[in-house]
């Protein structure tokens, strides 16, 4: 029997030459939409058939990949992502930020600081940050030919006037290279701050929404705001139960139904890293010991 | 006369070596004035250096027609190599075209002449692939824009002199605008429509 064979990183060389077009011209306008011919991927929509597209296109023997979902290397969608390219292209795959050379990331952007040699590439459910705002592609195309962009601030002054802050807590719209108004996908606007001026190349895919755009290295990325109501990341007030760690993206965790909860790093490469070396936090298991062999 | 037989071959592993050219490409892209190399080599044709050649593999097809400028499209060579290996229509009219390949930048037509893209869609403009003399050698031209830390220095003997000149008209446009790739044998610069040059030496 004829095993399936399939071309290198599953996408065929037309496709891939198609995407890499379209990412070239994505680079050259930085958060501009590109519009492409997203394929079918042998996973539903909503798990990452743009990432996965824009990551086959640019993927080679030579590349580390890893892949996160939340923070984590260890999630279904993950590790499921990270074995379609370990079996499709053979690439090495690691789970530590600094030994990837290209990270395909849902919806956080990794504590530790990424460096000149990584691709970052974003899955993105709903690319167009007006949409909630206009539905038609038409009027949201106009407003971005036009730079209109006040719509979006009429959203976040309405956040202010019913909350009394910018409520808008993850795709905090961003003004990239002071042209377009972009959405960063779902990240927590925590992350939005790595994003300005980072020397890493970020690509970003939505496979269902069809359309790639980026943001090139050290180019100016500002979260909208206002001169009075400034953009804030948001973090929960606490230390890493596990790593101690003061300065990371927090997960809540409930750990009873008595209104028990636990804050651990989103990110579990740098939360590992950091236990390896050494840092506890509240809730750290003690290290194993191994019990005296009892004479008798 | 050549015969399909005898057109120069493309790359030797199609797949691995248009991804490589593709990454020095997005690289120089992503990095402009950054002179990145193409390691994968394919034969080429007529006035076509080894950069233009393996660039054409990685992103032209059927859906990318072509413009050449007069050494180009005189040459029997090119037009048989370009459409044995990529299948790329070439156009008459510059300003339909997805990519266009000078092959001596000294007749470079004006550049309103290619597509530029709509305010609504300004990624429908053609991508110029200009072979040049030297990307290391001759005057040093300051960049600045997106994927620059500050100040890129490109040193280059590009034709025509006054390229840089010619590209400022990005600024005015933006986001609509062209895009130039700069092959010297193997090394590549892109000039991306948002970087700026901002001071030249001689």
């Amino acid at each position: 029997m004829n095993a399936p064979a399939y071309n290198f990183a599953y996408l065929d060389e037309q496709t891939k030459r198609m995407i890499r077009r379209a990412i070239l011209k994505a680079i050259a306008i930085p958060g501009y939409q590109v519009p492409f011919a997203s394929r079918e991927m042998p996973m539903p929509y909503g798990w990452g058939t743009g990432g996965v597209q824009v990551t086959a296109a640019i993927l080679g023997p030579a590349d580390v990949l890893k892949v996160i979902d939340q923070g984590s290397d260890d999630t279904t969608n993950a590790i499921s992502i990270r074995k379609f390219f370990a079996k499709t292209a053979g690439v090495a795959t690691t789970t530590a930020t600094d030994e990837a050379t290209v990270i395909q990331t849902r919806h956080r952007i990794p504590e530790t600081a990424l460096h000149a040699n990584q691709v970052l590439v974003y899955q993105v459910p709903i690319p167009e940050p007006l949409r909630f705002l206009e539905p038609r592609e038409t009027e949201t195309r106009r407003m971005h030919a036009l730079a209109e962009y006040g719509l979006m601030h009429v959203k976040l002054y309405e956040d202010i006037a019913r909350f009394g802050h910018i409520a808008t807590a993850y795709a905090y719209p961003v003004k990239v290279n002071a042209r377009y108004v972009m959405d960063p996908s779902p990240t927590p606007k925590f992350d939005n701050p790595k994003m300005d001026n980072s020397p890493a190349l970020q690509l970003f895919g939505a496979g269902r929404e069809k359309r790639i755009y980026a943001i090139p290295p050290y180019t100016k990325v500002v979260s909208l705001d206002f001169e009075d109501h400034p953009f804030e990341p948001y973090r929960f007030n606490a230390p890493c139960a596990l790593c101690g760690a003061e300065n990371s993206y927090l997960d809540e965790i409930v750990t009873d139904d008595k209104g028990s909860r636990m804050f651990v790093c989103s990110d579990t490469d740098y939360c590992e890293g950091r236990q390896a070396a050494g840092h506890h936090g509240s809730l750290s298991a003690a290290p194993y010991k191994e019990k005296a062999p009892s004479h008798g | 006369m050549t015969t399909i037989a005898e057109l120069p071959p493309g790359f030797a592993d199609k797949v691995l070596s248009a991804q490589s050219t593709f990454r020095s490409v997005m690289d120089a892209m992503a990095r402009p004035g950054s002179v990145q190399r193409i390691v994968p080599m394919a034969g080429t044709a007529g006035p076509m250096m080894r950069g233009t050649a393996a660039i054409a593999l990685t992103l032209f097809d059927h859906d990318t027609p072509l413009w050449l400028d007069a050494g180009m499209s005189e040459s029997a060579d090119v037009l048989k190599w370009l459409k044995f290996h990529t299948g790329a229509p070439v156009v008459q009219d510059s300003s339909i075209a997805a990519f266009a390949l000078i092959g001596d930048g000294a007749a470079l037509p004006s550049l309103e002449r290619f597509a530029l893209g709509t305010n609504e869609y300004p990624d429908r403009s053609t991508t110029l692939i200009v072979q040049v003399d030297s990307l290391d050698a001759g005057r040093s031209f300051e960049l600045r824009g997106p994927g620059i830390n500050g100040v890129a220095t490109l040193q280059a003997s590009i034709k025509p002199l006054d390229l840089f000149e010619r590209l400022r008209m990005n600024e005015a446009l933006f986001p609509r605008g062209i895009d130039v790739v700069l092959v010297a044998d193997d090394a590549v610069v892109a000039i991306p429509r948002t970087t700026r040059v901002v001071n030249k030496g001689s």
